[in-house]
């Protein structure tokens, strides 16, 4: 591919990614919401993150089955707990990196 | 002040990214595609999912059209964290936010919606988080197509640090009981959906089942009381 074909291909991508990222944004910021709209904005983070953890801890990604057991998910345990615990993002992202490199070595 | 804050808030980001932006490159780069254009795909488009989908089917052979239409459904799900930004983010200049959107990806979301939430935080700080993670992604992904091929893999556990990085902005959020039961419900339901139909939607379909139930949930609870 030329460079006018890959700038093509990209500012399509570009495009079709920075407009839903950017139209909620623009337009809801400048409105007063209402209260239902709010409270559930309010349960889409917490959803958002279970719902982008929990299968690449329980599904093969390769076969998308469900999957028990995974290293993912057994190195998520004790990470959970030093997360609910000590409350520290850095620490946390560590003891998941550390934890997850033993398991590499032994599982 | 707030670039200092917004580093210390945008590392774990940066050091997921690298691993993964280093694999991103290598991939590309063993589909034929310069390090320029990888540059070029890192800075216009700034989606690491969409970018790994759209090297596999250049490798495939696909259509352009049909690339950039896979782009925009894998990228839908940025709707959801832009609205829940909205609610912290009112009032705040049009023009900041068209730049600030330009940086919305699952990890900045996951940080600055979190540390909106506590409080002590502001939209240029959030911005800070955006174009660090930005910068990382663009040079790992460079480098990657660079000498990508030399780097050991899965050195350190790194490819478990966005993991890690979830587990802990996830317990972050679960600040009572109601968020706790939506956390599980959109964790069961997003399994189910991962395992029966293909593709992405289980990110969108999952969460909004999930939110919706528990604001049901909790109006039931508050019309009790």
């Amino acid at each position: 591919m030329t460079f006018i074909d890959y700038f093509f291909l990209f500012s399509g991508m570009g495009l079709v990614t920075y407009v839903p990222r950017a139209l909620p944004l623009l337009y809801l910021a400048h409105k007063q919401l209402p209260r239902w709209l709010v409270d559930w904005l309010d349960l889409i983070p917490v959803a958002i993150l279970s719902a982008l953890l929990a299968p690449s801890l329980f599904s093969d990604s390769a076969t998308r089955s469900l999957q028990l057991g995974k290293p993912e998910f057994l190195v998520a345990i004790p990470t959970l707990i030093f997360a609910l615990k000590t409350r520290s993002l850095g620490g946390t992202v560590l003891i998941g990196m550390l934890l997850y490199w033993l398991a590499g070595m032994f599982i | 002040m707030r670039i200092k804050e917004g580093a210390a808030a945008a590392w774990p980001i940066c050091l997921g990214y690298f691993p993964i932006g280093l694999a991103l490159g290598v991939l590309a780069q063993k589909a034929g595609l310069p390090w320029w254009a990888v540059a070029m795909m890192s800075t216009l488009v700034f989606a690491g999912s969409a970018q790994f989908i759209c090297v596999a089917m250049l490798v495939a052979g696909a259509a352009i059209p049909a690339i950039i239409l896979t782009t925009f459904f894998v990228n839908l799900r940025h709707t959801l964290m832009s609205s829940a930004l909205a609610v912290y983010l009112s009032g705040v200049s049009r023009k900041f936010l068209a730049l600030y959107s330009y940086g919305i990806t699952d990890e900045s979301f996951a940080v600055n919606i979190t540390r909106f939430r506590d409080g002590n935080w502001d939209h240029w700080r959030a911005l800070v988080v955006n174009h660090l993670a930005n910068a990382v992604w663009i040079l790992a992904t460079v480098t990657g197509t660079l000498v990508g091929q030399f780097v050991p893999q899965g050195a350190f556990g790194i490819d478990y640090a966005l993991t890690g990085m979830f587990i802990c902005l996830l317990v972050f959020q679960l600040q009572g009981r109601i968020y706790i039961v939506t956390g599980l419900l959109a964790a069961a339901i997003s399994v189910a959906w991962y395992q029966l139909i293909p593709g992405d939607s289980y990110i969108v379909g999952a969460s909004m089942s999930a939110a919706t139930c528990g604001y049901f949930l909790k109006r039931r609870q508050r019309v009790r009381k």
